[in-house]
């Protein structure tokens, strides 16, 4: 998977979580916070969507590393990479 | 001739009234807004109360198949965010589309209205049974590991949820919270609201009941284990109170919420009157868990009629609370004909036999159904009574077409419920 393919991914689940918001010109590089109407039960939402979607975990610890787009695929891309190489 | 010295200004006998001896303020309907298996409208719905349309559908209720069941069909965007539709309840939305209404048919001015001075209390049979079905859903999907489980489980199951809702969209910072009264439970938000109203703890009520409980196949698996869960090759003739081939209860989802207020605010801002609180009763039968005590509901409808200082005879349509179980309804029908014996300008009628058993909005519901006759003097039906039971025949029963009445200045409305808790509230034409 590419860190492009990844924040796709993850801008999916946002638009479920976020279905109100426009995420057409959303930012890679500036925090979602700052882009977007979202509070922590929303990002709890997020880690739960990944695990329940993807079987991605994402301890408690490592919230800050989905702060924006970019992180989230600097962060997220080599666990997924890593479930497809365990097949 | 009760009436006439009853409704101009009762003339109250302390005897008459053992638990209400001071004054008290009038309390006054001044907006409501529903949700009902045939109508979004009080327009809509009493319309087709008065055409015999129902609102009864074939769903699917997870384990079980096609189920008769009442579904509403407003829009929950009209009044909500997709995200706040998503995180909350689905009665957290009725309730928010029904208060919303209720607020603008009320024509309040919200901009300057202290929030800290409106109440919200809204009855319910149960609540939470849907969000906790669905999880457990969900968590089978996951070999049962509870880290699947969601953390908006708690907001969406706690009993205050739909009133929650409801503060949260409208910024009430006043008083919350629901009544958990089995069916009995949309008058109680009613009485209620009066009662709270008279102790000056508010200045507006959001008052009523809501229901979403065709979302869990529990309620209709209890019922149908119970034998007490209708079935019928048409749906909308599965709700058939005192027919003779009646066979359990359709459930439904649905909600009303009226504006209150005490009298004089509301003639001070010239509001519309719908009617105004005459007496209520709320008691127990003490006997049994599911069984009805149809000598606990005669007490429970005399001291309503009491409370409101009214004669039997004063009342113009009893709008009963009849499920179309077959022995709940002749249980009703005999406090009934007890209470209004010999009183032949009685209107009888049954709301469920058009949107099934809406659980906590019934009360409300079926009595917003019935205020339009303080207007158009007519008295809607009971439909789909093929077969009267001969078990449940009362003189003044208003079968399957409606009827004119020469007056109709009160409606004493029945609710009651499981663990054997009653409810009667009266509501009287407004005269000034």
């Amino acid at each position: 998977m590419t860190k492009e393919e990844c924040r796709k991914l993850v801008t999916e689940i946002i638009a479920d979580i976020a279905p109100d918001e426009d995420l057409s010109n959303l930012k890679p590089d500036v925090r979602l916070r700052d882009q977007l109407q979202l509070d922590s039960m929303d990002f709890l939402d997020i880690v739960m969507e990944l695990r329940k979607r993807h079987g991605i975990e994402v301890p408690e610890a490592d919230y800050i590393q989905l702060a924006s787009l970019d992180s989230c695929a600097e962060y997220l891309t080599p666990k997924f990479n890593g479930l497809a190489a365990r097949g | 001739m009760a009436r006439q010295n009853s409704l101009a200004r009762p003339t109250r006998r302390v005897s008459d009234r053992p638990y209400h001896t001071m004054k008290q303020s009038r309390i006054a309907i001044t907006g409501l807004g529903l949700t009902a298996p045939n109508g979004n409208t009080l327009a809509e719905y009493r319309q087709n109360l008065l055409t015999g349309v129902s609102g009864v559908e074939l769903i699917e209720v997870r384990y079980m198949g096609a189920q008769p069941a009442g579904v509403c069909h407003f829009d929950p965007l009209k009044y909500q965010k997709k995200k706040d539709v998503r995180i909350g309840t689905r009665a957290g939305s009725i309730s928010i589309h029904c208060a919303r209404e209720a607020l603008a048919d009320s024509g309040l001015n919200w901009e300057t209205f202290d929030k800290s001075r409106a109440g919200i209390y809204l009855g319910i049979t149960e609540h939470g049974n849907v969000e906790t079905e669905n999880e457990i859903y969900n968590l089978s999907l996951f070999k049962h590991d509870t880290k699947f489980w969601s953390h908006h489980h708690n907001p969406r199951t706690v009993a205050n949820n739909p009133a929650g809702e409801v503060s949260l969209n409208l910024g009430v910072t006043g008083p919350a919270y629901t009544l958990g009264a089995a069916c009995a439970a949309g008058n109680l938000g009613l009485i209620h609201a009066a009662q709270m109203l008279r102790l000056g703890e508010v200045d507006v009520a959001f008052a009523g009941g809501v229901s979403e409980s065709i979302g869990t196949f529990g309620i209709f698996a209890a019922f149908k284990s119970q034998g007490a869960l209708a079935s019928h090759p048409d749906p909308t003739k599965a709700s058939r109170p005192f027919d003779k081939k009646r066979n359990g209860i359709v459930v439904s989802e649905g909600g009303c919420i009226y504006t209150m207020e005490r009298l004089e605010d509301a003639v001070a801002r010239g509001a519309r009157i719908y009617g105004e609180v005459g007496g209520y009763c709320v008691n127990s039968d003490a006997t049994d868990y599911v069984l009805p005590n149809s000598v606990r509901q005669a007490e429970c409808i005399r001291r309503a009629l009491a409370h409101a200082g009214l004669e039997a005879a004063d009342i113009d349509i009893v709008n009963t609370h009849a499920t179309a179980t077959p022995q709940g309804d002749i249980q009703e029908c005999q406090a009934i004909r007890e209470v209004f014996a010999g009183c032949e300008g009685v209107n009888i009628n049954n709301t469920k036999s058009f949107i099934g058993h809406a659980m906590g909005a019934a009360g409300a519901l079926e009595l917003a159904g019935n205020l339009p006759s303080f207007n158009d003097l007519t008295v809607h039906p009971t439909i789909n009574v093929d077969e009267l039971d001969p078990q449940c025949e009362l003189p003044g029963l208003v079968l399957n077409q409606p009827r004119k009445a020469k007056r109709v200045d009160a409606i004493l409305n029945n609710s009651f419920g499981m663990l054997g808790i009653n409810s009667v509230l009266i509501i009287l034409r407004y005269r000034g």
